[in-house]
């Protein structure tokens, strides 16, 4: 009886774990779908039809879409928001976390306290001061006023998660290092860096992630030449219904290289998640 | 309490920091120059403007003049801001508890499957995503229209498994028509008495609304002791092709629509059409009038309006969760995997239930984790910002308010930046606690 039991127990979690799974995935599956058939067959009928009439399917929305010369220019911003932005949290944040760790110096404890109480601020506290000290020094509109900022915002976690990181390395390595002679900035570089290659890791496609996503920061700090895609696609959003050709398949290439980087480095994302829970 | 690292497993926690020696015997001006580019930006970009919406808080809109707590009591008066503080309310309590209710139960389930794993990737996948695509997706989810808006096209087919729709919008007597319109419904002019098919005829379906039952419309045979008649759409294209009053070949019976008798304006009897219009009614019915009741005609049930004033907040919240579920199922499951299997295994040996397993043992084993993933979602919850924006039409973006869009609007659309200023405040105000939490934490791992 138990065993019939247990039997029909795991069947009914099979059906409502599948049944939760397509609910999850219809959402997506509809814009891609969406993205994949005319506005004239949109405005007509549900995306669900695509699925009884393959023959709707249609790259035409992608290839106009590709053809647009602000949207590819938006794309192009936005890696080159979110490279740079990457590479100066990762790199900025590893000099520090590693001082942090392995330095010594007065206070030394305290100002790691504090950058860690930074850790919860909200970005919108900085968007008004920021705005008006962009305006004053001319990177208001700049793409390197974005990247400051997003630097900025992203350095509390990165020097949280890499200071503790860093302090996990065995003192006899650094030792061993420092006895070869190994200068402060060579140890840093051949010893400190290739072993927080994890940690490194993890930070990188978070604050890839972050960036590459942004919206809100970007939609304060650029003008038309600087935008990236998230905040040129929001310029249509406006009109919603009259632009699915336009917004399905744009929300859609935006969304590539994240689930890219996602599906490649689950591992890295899942303890970069873990690790920034605090923030 | 663990944190989410320990808790977690990953990655390593700090060490003591106390009583680490440098290594290096650094110099002092070394390590000023690896931490000089992380506290000058930290310093410029999060630390002054903290000072700065302070003080700018305090004065008016133009920056000049000191305003002393004005701005804050507009926090208060302010229409904008006091929807937005209300629905911050209801962002903060539902939004996390939701999340990280669904991550629990998802988490301990997926632990039953072998294919737990292709099922977390499901759902944590949407963290990855911009709030953007995330509301542009949920844009299309919401469209009112059934026929478009996957939600609604859902809804009204659960809707009208249960209550029926009613298949005829539209419909109205021809010429010559035996029925007159009464209360929204039609009625016969005459009586009807057994063994003399009644004709109802009406006109005005258009034919990709018709039933999908609706078959060639047949005249009703002549029964002794019962009433018997057919309802159809007496129309056929082009001239001069069928007769008026009669079904032909060529013409559709009505199927399902509802007939009753009526005497001295109560039912005295009723059924429902055949898929060839075809009805049959009982004795009872002979010498009452025959009617169909308004229920028929109605505009066809158009499911919910999800982004209306009234359900825009629960729309967009529905979305937050399905972004940020898998981030509470993620840390959850981390947690479940250090918890002993020997003490769940106890529990189901002395006779406990899985539900009680799960209430009594996994539950408070988890409550740390529970605990942390919540406070955490109540923080992100505080700066949500994209999904309203992006999903909240321009028609409800009022009623969807928040504080964080607030913020923005006064300050980049309205030019109120004092006012602005002391939102930001105030958002500073509600995660000063977590900085406390997470400050206190630190310095006890620290001593340990």
């Amino acid at each position: 009886m138990t065993w019939l039991l247990e039997k029909i127990n795991g069947g009914l979690v099979r059906v409502f774990l599948i049944l939760v799974g397509l609910f999850w995935l219809v959402p997506t599956i509809g814009l891609l779908a969406s993205s994949l058939r005319s506005p004239e067959d949109m405005s007509a009928s549900g995306w669900w039809k695509v699925f009884t009439k393959p023959s709707q399917l249609t790259f035409d929305s992608y290839r106009k879409l590709l053809e647009n010369g602000d949207i590819t220019h938006s794309l192009w911003n936005t890696v080159l928001i979110t490279v740079p932005a990457t590479v100066l949290v990762v790199v900025i944040g590893s000099l520090a976390g590693y001082a942090f760790a392995w330095m010594e110096f007065p206070g030394r404890d305290w100002w790691f306290l504090g950058v860690v109480s930074l850790l919860v601020v909200p970005v919108q506290v900085a968007l008004i001061p920021i705005a008006e000290l962009f305006g004053r020094i001319g990177l208001f509109g700049s793409t390197l006023g974005v990247i400051l900022f997003h630097t900025g915002f992203g350095l509390p976690f990165a020097v949280f998660l890499l200071r503790n990181f860093f302090a996990e390395i065995p003192r006899e390595l650094l030792e061993a290092a420092r006895l070869d002679g190994a200068g402060e900035l060579r140890l840093f570089a051949r010893v400190v860096m290739p072993l927080g290659g994890p940690a490194i890791a993890s930070l990188g496609i978070f604050q890839f992630l972050w960036v590459w996503n942004d919206m809100l920061v970007a939609l304060v700090f650029t003008k038309s030449g600087t935008q990236p895609i998230t905040v040129a696609l929001q310029t249509q959003v406006r009109q919603f219904g009259n632009n699915i050709d336009v917004l399905a398949p744009g929300a859609f290439i935006s969304m590539v290289i994240p689930l890219a980087v996602f599906f490649a480095f689950q591992r890295q994302f899942v303890s970069g998640v873990m690790a920034g829970a605090v923030k | 309490m663990a944190s989410a690292a320990t808790a977690a497993g990953a990655p390593p926690g700090p060490a003591a920091p106390r009583g680490r020696k440098s290594v290096t015997g650094t110099r002092r001006t070394v390590a000023a120059l690896f931490l000089l580019p992380a506290l000058v930006l930290l310093g410029a970009l999060v630390v002054y403007p903290i000072g700065y919406s302070v003080i700018r808080s305090f004065y008016g809109a133009s920056g000049d003049g000191f305003a002393g707590v004005d701005n804050y009591r507009t926090l208060f008066t302010d229409d904008g801001i006091r929807t937005a503080l209300k629905n911050n309310v209801i962002w903060v309590v539902f939004a996390p508890t939701v999340s990280t209710a669904l991550g629990l139960v998802f988490a301990v389930l997926t632990e039953r499957v072998r294919w737990g794993t292709a099922f977390k990737l499901v759902v944590f996948m949407p963290m990855a995503i911009s709030m953007l695509a995330a509301g542009i997706i949920f844009r299309l989810v919401y469209d009112q229209d059934p026929h478009k808006g996957v939600a609604n096209a859902v809804w009204v087919g659960v809707h009208d498994t249960f209550a029926q729709s009613s298949a005829f919008p539209r419909a109205h007597p021809g010429r010559e028509s035996p029925l007159v319109a009464q209360n929204g419904g039609f009625v016969t002019r005459a009586t009807v008495r057994p063994g003399q098919p009644v004709a109802l005829p009406l006109v005005g379906v258009a034919p990709d609304q018709m039933p999908d039952g609706a078959r060639k419309a047949v005249a009703a045979r002549p029964e002794p002791g019962k009433i018997t008649g057919t309802t159809w759409q007496d129309f056929t294209r082009g001239k001069g092709v069928g007769r008026l009053g009669a079904p032909d070949p060529s013409e559709l019976g009505y199927a399902g629509m509802r007939i009753e008798a009526v005497k001295d304006g109560t039912v005295v009897a009723s059924t429902t059409a055949a898929g060839d219009g075809t009805f049959t009614l009982p004795a009872s019915a002979a010498g009452a009038h025959l009617r169909l009741p308004a229920s028929n005609f109605r505009e066809p049930y158009n499911g919910v309006e999800w982004l209306g004033p009234a359900l825009v907040t629960p729309a967009v919240i529905g979305a937050y969760v399905w972004m940020w579920a898998g981030f509470a199922m993620v840390l959850i499951a981390a947690g479940l995997a250090g918890v002993p299997r020997e003490l769940l295994e106890a529990a189901r040996v002395d006779g406990a239930t899985e539900w009680q397993v799960f209430r009594k043992v996994t539950v408070p084993l988890l409550a740390p984790v529970l605990a942390v993933v919540t406070v955490t979602l109540m923080i992100n919850v505080l700066k949500v910002f994209d999904l309203v924006y992006i999903i909240a039409p321009g028609s409800s973006q009022d009623d969807a308010d928040v504080l964080a869009l607030e913020l923005y609007r006064k300050g980049f659309a309205e030019n109120q930046p004092g006012v602005a200023s002391a939102i930001a405040v105030l958002l500073l105000v509600l995660v000063i606690p977590v900085m406390a939490f997470n400050i206190r934490r630190l310095r006890r791992e620290g001593r340990r």
